[in-house]
């Protein structure tokens, strides 16, 4: 775009780089406000967590290769287990998701210079770092969470868990899920009010639309957990009955508020995934999505609708029937939005010229398994069936294509897709399309045979099994996958690793895009485009004409507001206009705040509640001082 | 994906007794009906989608479907597959699943049963009681063949759940509720359950067996252990039992018609009736119970079972009165 610009043109350009400079080295990343600096900070960060997350599979799994192994203590086991499952919910899959895929694509894909809330982005950063730390910190002091991810009482209550380790679950996830609401509010606004002038809701990415979903899902499932936590951080160490029957509490409380959080939880993970394939698919297959208004109603729909099957978590807890057959039904019901996207998707593929490149090659994978998932989904709502097969390994099977299959193989896709946008250069094809098989195998060899195993018999969360059952064999297969899995990841590492330093130079615009993110250079500069592009089309970069018209409004300095740190904001519906928001620059405040808020929970966790107060008062003093004006450069 | 081909072995590869798919019961029976034909309407509906993808790689040269339709024609496609055939097939797996098939499965109707037994879930094994009787046993359950028994479930810690596949669904066993379910054994023959609620460190060795017994082999044992224990019979027993009356064991498990009154583990009245030890971790046998009295945390780390140090006599003498309990 830039090789017709001339001299007022480049001036106006240098004024934007002077304008919106971030320091350099270490302290520009920690004061850092920039939305693709913070993407960033989150992908190195959710990868670390996807790292320990998956070391804790491995070695889950070498326990189980073989019955009556003894790799494992039962302890460590449950610890593993229970780690496993926290990292990747809340350490891997969302906080990569939204957090480094939504972060960075977001503001790109509406024609944003950055977040509504820049600062509260580096807070929510900051806030989920510390708390994954916090989590973490448990498994060095050998006290990690150890009752499972889902943590059910009275197994979680002190009288049987009297350690810390419930603790550091409880009090590592209210911490996390501060930073996933004050992330949720920021995209919400965001994506309501900065959308580059002309982009109404009929035109608006469906990543933005799967994005916007699961932003509100978070902000309305997310307070039903928190409380959960409180109520069990009450009953633990402040003496409080909430769950315990003797006194006149329930121990069903929690799994229905823990359900009320974890069903809406499960598409606020597979939602970003769905985001990410209706980006990559039109780009492959060079044609616009099919039914695309009824995609985006799908996916708001899939986000509205999880929250009425919560109970289908419960059915063999002795719910009375009429309970379980209005659940069943809301079950059902949910698998509508879904079968409208598959086909969305395939037919798009169908419909178009696809070019099986990797990413569209992972995506193909995710359909496979979210289908396979989703179908066994189904049998689920089949009452008497899913009371056969709960708790079993089918449904360790079925959860895993949904949440490994369906909603990390479009990550995996997308890290690809985007690669070139955001380093410049292009990632190894070949070597790209080898991990792609590799994993695809891995992950059908590891999860598959859990079904048989399942309706064999076998019940989730036991650390070893008898020879007599006949597990044995599927066993051992689901752990050979488990390392060809992880072979195929370390590829895509490499590849990304490798390709950062040697590979090609990849322009602004590799696949042909039709999003806003494909129309600057690559990686984009700190303010994300020249000049605020104007929108007509949902594949606005396919408009070639309205592109080249950014390049002359560039030279006549319209919609190039470089006269500060500013960026448009629009109306909510219609995207006309409306106002020039100042942003605010680079701050260390955030990591003030973040810090503070970390001391306040060690607090909590060592039960020093005077001092953890006095933290809280600190945390709140940093907020004041980070509204505090500071001088704008002009 | 090879569903099918993978899923055909189920019922010929079982080693064991613990199939879902080997049904032993009415109830087990109409579920796996489900699973099988839910399988059946799954690999096509799987198929459907393969091949749809596989035709978009196929024709990736062609910008239009295989009868010549485009955008109209795709669109169509999304509707019709994507919301009026998927609710067509789930209104009628619901009204199947949900409103019929779920009457076999329920709870019987209260006092609908000529028997009925209760089962308290405990950190990390069975109690077995029978209303109206005295009799009290451990892990392994005996329940007369071709007889509707309601089983009562709860629990005296955390939440287990009690699941027998090829009898029935299964039901959690929560404090301070009563879940209940039918037993109703089509076949005799002994039926291999295990707990699938996550209840802490032995949650794996938390199995149990259902014996579905004749009639007269089931009135028989059960007479049996509603009677106090029997008086041992040799002089090494006799030792034996005055050793279990001395030492710590007798603080935690009962064995009616003796001082010991224990309740934090299994009733021993009729020890040497069951089959296996510490909810099936072992066999009960006397090389394996003496294995188990002095170390049971070898077998099963984290039980509330200590180990003792016994000199060899003392073991023996134990094991001896403890394998006279018929």
């Amino acid at each position: 775009m830039a090789t017709t610009v001339t001299e007022p043109g480049l001036k106006r350009v240098e004024r934007l780089e002077r304008i919106w400079v971030e320091p350099r080295g270490v302290l520009g990343w920690l004061t850092t406000t920039d939305h693709k600096r913070i993407g960033l900070l989150y992908f190195f960060t959710t990868l670390a967590f996807f790292g320990a997350g998956g070391i804790e599979a491995l070695l889950i799994r070498t326990q189980l290769a073989e019955p009556n192994a003894k790799v494992l203590s039962p302890e460590t086991y449950d610890q593993l287990m229970t780690m496993h499952g926290v990292t990747m919910i809340f350490l891997f899959v969302i906080p990569m998701s939204l957090g480094a895929f939504g972060n960075y694509l977001i503001p790109l894909m509406i024609g944003a210079r950055d977040m509504a809330f820049p600062r509260m982005n580096a807070l929510s950063y900051w806030l989920f770092l510390a708390s994954g730390l916090f989590m973490y910190a448990s498994v060095f002091l050998h006290a990690a969470p150890n009752a499972g991810w889902f943590d059910y009482v009275p197994l979680a209550l002190k009288q049987y868990d009297p350690g810390r380790n419930i603790d550091f679950y409880a009090l590592g996830l209210i911490f996390n899920g501060i930073s996933s609401t004050a992330a949720a509010i920021n995209f919400i606004v965001t994506i309501f009010k900065l959308r580059a002038p002309g982009m109404s809701m009929n035109r608006m990415p469906l990543f933005c639309f799967a994005m916007l979903a699961v932003s509100l899902s978070l902000i309305f499932a997310l307070p039903s957990l928190t409380i959960d936590l409180v109520y069990l951080e009450l009953q633990r160490n402040l003496g409080f009955h909430f769950f315990d029957v003797a006194h006149g509490g329930d121990p069903l409380l929690w799994q229905h508020l823990f359900w009320l959080f974890g069903h809406p939880e499960v598409y606020i993970i597979i939602l970003p995934a769905f985001g990410i394939a209706t980006s990559i698919i039109p780009t492959f297959s060079k044609r616009k999505m099919i039914a695309f208004p009824l995609v985006a109603l799908a996916e708001l729909l899939v986000a509205f609708i999880g929250f009425g099957v919560w109970a289908h978590h419960m059915f063999a807890t002795g719910l009375p029937t009429i309970t379980l057959v209005f659940f069943a039904a809301a079950s059902m019901m949910v698998v509508i939005p879904s079968t409208i996207q598959v086909f969305a998707w395939t037919v798009t593929v169908a419909l178009g010229r696809p070019e099986f490149r990797a990413p569209l090659m992972f995506i193909g994978g995710f359909i496979v398994f979210f289908v396979l998932g989703g179908l066994t989904g189904i049998m689920f709502a089949a009452i008497p069936f899913d009371q056969a097969a709960t708790d079993t390994y089918f449904v360790v099977a079925h959860f895993h294509f949904i949440i490994f299959g369906a909603a990390v193989f479009p990550i995996l896709g997308g890290m690809y897709y985007w690669f070139p946008k955001v380093t410049g250069r292009l990632y190894h094809e070949g070597l790209a399309k080898l991990s792609f098989w590799l994993t695809f195998v891995g992950t059908a060899l590891t999860f598959f045979p859990m079904h048989i195993i399942g309706l064999l018999g076998m019940p989730r969360r036991v650390y070893t099994y008898p020879s007599s059952l006949g597990w044995g064999a599927y066993n051992l297969s689901e752990t050979i996958g488990a390392f060809i899995l992880t072979a195929g990841l370390l590829l895509i590492f490499w590849n990304l690793v490798y390709s950062r330093f040697r590979g090609a130079p990849a322009g602004p615009d590799p696949f042909f895009g039709g999003t806003l993110e494909w129309a600057t250079t690559s990686p984009p500069p700190p303010y994300n485009f020249p000049v605020i592009p104007t929108v007509r089309s949902a594949y606005p970069n396919w408009d070639a004409e309205d592109r080249r018209a950014d390049v002359a409004r560039l030279e006549r300095g319209e919609l190039v507001l470089d006269g500060g740190h500013e960026t448009p904001a629009s109306t909510v519906v219609d995207a006309v206009p409306d106002e020039v928001l100042e942003m605010p620059g680079e701050s260390p405040w955030p990591l003030a705040v973040a810090v503070c808020t970390s001391l306040l929970f060690i607090m909590l966790l060592t039960r020093h509640y005077a001092v953890a107060g006095v933290f809280a008062g600190f945390a709140l003093l940093a907020v004041a001082a980070w509204h505090s004006k500071e001088p704008q450069e002009t | 994906m090879a569903a099918v081909p993978l899923t055909l072995p189920v019922g010929a590869w079982a080693g064991d007794n613990q199939n879902a798919l080997h049904p032993a019961s009415k109830q087990e029976h109409s579920i796996s009906v489900l699973w099988w034909v839910m399988l059946v309407g799954c690999s096509i509906g799987f198929g459907v989608i393969v091949i749809l993808l596989f035709l978009g790689w196929v024709r990736r040269n062609r910008d239009y479907l295989p009868f010549g339709g485009r955008d109209r024609a795709g669109t169509a496609i999304v509707i019709g597959l994507g919301v009026f055939v998927p609710i067509v097939i789930l209104s009628l797996l619901f009204v199947w699943s949900d409103l019929y098939v779920i009457k076999t499965t329920e709870a019987p109707a209260a006092n609908s049963t000529p028997m009925s037994v209760k089962v308290i879930g405990h950190d990390w094994w069975w109690e077995i009681r029978y209303p109206g009787t005295r009799a009290v046993t451990a892990n392994e359950i005996h329940i007369p063949v071709r007889t509707r028994v309601d089983m009562l479930g709860t629990s005296a810690d955390v939440i287990h759940s009690f699941w027998v596949p090829a009898l029935n669904r299964k039901a959690d066993l929560i404090p301070g509720r009563v879940n209940r379910l039918l037993l109703d054994a089509n076949r005799p023959g002994e039926y291999r359950g295990q707990c699938a609620e996550f209840c802490g460190q032995q949650h794996a060795h938390m199995a149990m067996y259902v014996f579905a017994d004749p009639p007269n082999v089931f009135r028989r044992w059960l007479a049996n252990e509603a009677r106090p224990a029997r008086k041992p019979a040799t002089p090494q027993a006799r030792e034996g039992e005055r050793l279990f009356l001395n030492l710590p064991c007798s603080g935690c498990h009962m064995i009616r018609g003796t001082s010991a009154d224990g309740t934090i583990g299994p009733d021993l009245t009729h020890l040497a009736t069951r089959t296996t030890l510490a909810a099936l971790t072992l066999p009960n046998k006397p090389p394996d119970l003496t294995h188990w009295i002095e170390d049971p945390q070898r077998y099963k780390p984290g039980s509330k079972m200590p180990g003792f140090s016994l000199t060899s006599s003392q073991r023996d003498a134990l094991v001896a009165y403890l394998d006279g309990l018929k």
